[in-house]
């Protein structure tokens, strides 16, 4: 291993952080689906390449800035998620665990190789002019897209939380999380409810998508990526966790982008791998029996 | 296992042996093989998936592992390539025995199963991506050297033979699993556990054995690439896709059913190149359609091609 | 004395949390005999159970059987060693028929698959089940279920049956039909220990009853003296339910 001097270490830090709390928007998504739906959804990181799709078009045909396409964008996915649960993961799963792996991995499959078949499998950028920009903390440069993502993530959860906690649509969704059948006897349609949060899981996906897309790259595969990063983090979190999301996903980028600085862009990867299927083994049974 | 057992078994080996007498034209034969292949992933993954209910998502981990250990044998130890072949089945099996004691011991199932399995691939693809024994990203070519004596023959038939034969072979081990004691006890552990458990079932040991033989089966189609294509990569050994195919032919075809796989595995493939004929090469598009029918299976019980027939003439 | 020493729990409790669901319940069952295990919803019954089948630790206390501790010991070798159950909630393979269903109970002594389906026709047939063998389990009827429930656990070949509430869920007509079976199970040699709340059948079957409430015994005796027993109605029926049943009695 390396060594390097505090202050490189330092950056790496940072930047870890800031790109995790975008992986943390990335697993919000996710942690809400698990949370009320008690579903493992695989195309996540297929919705999410799609997403990064929908804001390079927008910016690529539209002339959109990726973060001014996040206007767009959001109601569009949270339709398309909504349509996606009510239509086709809702009747498929008849209530069973496998038939939902399935589905959802049937759209993912669906989702990857269809804008491989149209995109082709070329890796696509968008050119920003802020895109080299740079904050400065100190000694230390931090890329302004990434600045970004780090302040636009923690709004993102700030809303979500407010949503949740305060307007009668979050108090359904919690009330549904919690006791569905009983949900269901009070006269909320959980079906909708069901629907709404898909939703809302996939729109944290659009908005991630934008954020990300100025300093990331996309091809059919990006969804790959994050997908099982994605789950470390939800994992990590603690299943169904909203600050547990985000939480993870700020320790996840620091492993990323520390495990990068000493091991190199690949091996680095691992490392996430490792701690997730570290977790999955080894923590507390109660996490994993509950729902068997 | 009665003779009556094995009739089917028989007269499909029979009649597919006979296939390459007419078919001459090397890129059917080449078709053939490949999807050959694929069934007997997907063979393997039935084992474990459709007999034992344990879903995995990372069946690459035995592919890759036995074409990986096939060809590093020859290349970096000069073995010959029989008894490497078989060492590669070997290490598949292990790779599975492994993974087996460290998910089953920990109680994980379902999707945390299927998740776990998926990390593990992808650990080893990103090993074997950046090792020195892998030939990293560049890959590993096996050197030609067209001899019988040596895995390789001049002409494809005989390959679409030993393929043939590894397929069948695999029906007949995945019949004698239907009709055997582990058989029956790994599908009362996938229908449930417990209440297997309370019969005398010890559901580790029955679940170690079926992802053992699982990882063997799937091993010996990943030996069997390589042997063929006498070239791997990470993202071919252990890629996603072989993840993938391993899976959908056995729930396309039928899922715990001795010949679901191979229906299964020629349903898609089939489909592949009639895609292909239709619409020309583009990428992507026969997993667009593989991907659809999962959904559509899944979507209308009882989730297998056999039954969404049954379905409609009703 | 080894008639008294074939099953004995000893001092057994299990916390949960912060509920003490079985609580230093002591009890024995005699080899040959059909014992009851009886009391109020929620007296920690099922618990116990899990614990003397090996699905649930005991926090405190142990479980002999003939002579050996078997606390903790995982269910499928309990099975192997002669102790069998079923389960309240009835737990068919809903994917195999009604043959495959006990085979799979009969493979543990057996590894031939022809002589395993040889006893489980053979038990098929003790507990009336002969005319549904090809059939899927999941297509019978509740009854027809628990029959099966019975089968597979018999066709373990157990010294020891844990019958968790078998009758429940049964109409009078059903359970006036089991009840022989059940008794017929004794008399080929299986002692049985059942969880019951159909108190008809356990007058009828059991020569012992034990009963738990709150998660101790409070009553153990034939099942005439223990349904007379003061401590045994009030846990039924609330706290001087005795008193006013026997002034009842003398008015």
């Amino acid at each position: 291993m390396r060594s390097y001097p505090p202050e490189i270490v330092a950056e790496a830090v940072l930047n870890g952080l800031l790109t995790g709390a975008v992986y943390g928007l990335v697993a919000l998504g996710l942690t809400l689906v698990y949370g009320v739906l008690h579903i493992i959804n695989f195309a996540h990181g297929a919705l999410l390449t799609l997403a990064m799709y929908g804001a390079f078009v927008a910016w690529s045909v539209f002339g959109l800035d990726p973060y001014v396409a996040i206007l767009p964008l959001v109601p569009i996915f949270f339709a398309l998620g909504y349509g996606v649960q009510r239509f086709v993961i809702g009747p498929a799963s008849r209530g069973d665990d496998s038939n939902i792996l399935l589905v959802t991995l049937g759209l993912s499959i669906v989702l990857e190789n269809g804008l491989l078949a149209i995109f082709r499998s070329d890796t696509l950028s968008v050119q920003v002019p802020y895109a080299m920009e740079v904050v400065e903390l100190g000694p230390m440069l931090l890329g302004f897209p990434r600045v970004v993502g780090f302040g636009v993530a923690f709004l993102v959860a700030l809303v979500l939380f407010v949503v949740l906690g305060m307007t009668d649509t979050g108090r359904a969704i919690r009330a549904v999380a919690k006791e569905r059948t009983g949900a269901a006897l009070v006269g909320i349609d959980v079906r909708h409810v069901y629907a709404v949060t898909f939703g809302i899981g996939t729109a944290c996906l659009a908005v991630a998508a934008c954020l990300l897309l100025p300093f990331f790259y996309v091809n059919p595969r990006v969804g790959n990526a994050f997908v099982l990063v994605a789950f470390t983090i939800v994992v990590l979190g603690g299943m169904g966790s909203v600050p547990g999301a985000l939480l993870g996903g700020l320790f996840i980028g620091v492993v990323e982008s520390l495990s990068g600085l000493y091991f190199g862009e690949s091996l680095g990867q691992i490392g996430i791998f490792l701690i997730f299927i570290l977790v999955l083994l080894f923590r507390p049974t109660g996490l994993f029996g509950a729902k068997a | 296992m009665t003779p009556r057992d094995l009739l089917p078994i028989a007269g499909f080996a029979a009649a597919a042996a006979l296939l390459p007498l007419f078919v001459t034209a090397g890129t059917w034969l080449n078709f053939m093989i490949f999807t050959l292949i694929i069934c007997l992933a997907a063979q393997g993954w039935n084992i474990l998936g459709g007999f034992g209910g344990q879903y995995s998502f990372g069946h690459a981990a035995f592919f890759g592992t036995a074409a990986y250990g096939t060809a590093i044998l020859q290349l970096r130890y000069g073995v010959n390539p029989y008894p490497a072949f078989a060492a590669g089945i070997a290490a598949a099996a292990a790779v599975g025995w492994i993974i087996g004691v460290l998910a089953f011991r920990s109680g994980l199932r379902g999707s945390y199963f299927a998740l776990v399995t998926l990390a593990f691939a992808e650990v080893f693809r990103v090993l074997a991506n950046s090792a020195e024994v892998t030939g990293g990203a560049a890959g590993l070519l096996i050197k030609l050297d067209v001899r019988p004596e040596n895995f390789q023959f001049e002409s494809r038939a005989n390959f679409y033979w030993i393929a043939l034969a590894l397929v069948t072979g695999a029906l007949v081990l995945t019949r004698w699993l239907e009709r055997s004691r582990l058989g029956a006890q790994l599908v009362a552990v996938r229908e449930n556990e417990s209440a297997a458990r309370a019969l005398g079932v010890d559901a580790l040991s029955v679940k170690l054995s079926a992802i053992t033989l699982s990882g063997a089966v799937t091993g010996a189609a990943g030996g069997l690439y390589a042997q063929y294509f006498l070239y791997l990569d990470a993202n071919i050994a252990y890629g996603t896709w072989i993840s993938v195919e391993a899976l959908l032919a056995p729930i396309i075809g039928g899922a715990g059913t001795v010949f679901g796989p191979v229906l299964g595995g020629i349903i898609l493939h089939s489909l592949a190149e009639f895609t292909k004929t239709l619409v020309g090469r583009i990428p992507g598009v026969d997993l667009v359609i593989f991907g659809a029918l999962l959904i559509l299976v899944v979507r209308f019980p009882p989730r297998d091609i056999p039954g969404l027939l049954k379905r409609w003439r009703r | 004395m080894s008639r008294v020493s074939f099953l004995s729990v000893q001092g057994v409790s299990k916390r949960f949390g912060g509920l003490l669901a079985v609580s230093d319940a002591s009890f024995e069952v005699a080899e040959g005999s059909i014992t009851g295990l009886i009391g109020p919803n929620g007296a920690g019954k099922t618990t116990l159970f899990a614990i003397a089948s090996g699905f649930e630790q005991p926090t405190t206390g142990r479980v002999i059987w003939r002579g050996e501790d078997i606390t903790g010991r995982p269910p499928h070798r309990l099975a192997q060693d002669g102790l069998a159950r079923t389960f309240q909630i009835v737990q068919p393979f809903a994917g195999l028929s009604v043959r495959e269903n006990i085979a799979v109970g009969a493979f543990l002594r057996h590894r031939r698959r022809a002589d395993a389906i040889a006893v489980a026709e053979r038990v098929a047939e003790r507990v009336g089940l002969s005319a549904e063998l090809d059939k899927p389990a999941a297509a019978l009827t509740v009854a027809g279920r628990k029959r099966v429930e019975l089968a597979k656990a018999l066709a373990t070949e157990p010294k020891l049956l844990l019958l968790d509430e078998v009758l429940a869920g049964l109409n009078p007509s059903e359970v006036r039909d089991i009840v022989p079976v059940v008794r017929a199970i004794r008399d080929g040699g299986v002692t049985v220990l059942m969880i019951e709340h159909v108190m008809q059948a356990v007058m009828n079957l059991c020569e012992t009853v034990h009963v738990l409430a709150q998660g101790r015994i409070i009553a153990s005796g034939t099942p005439h003296s223990v349904v007379a027993d003061p401590a045994v109605i009030e846990a039924y029926l609330g706290h001087g339910a005795a008193k006013r049943l026997s002034g009842a009695a003398h008015a």
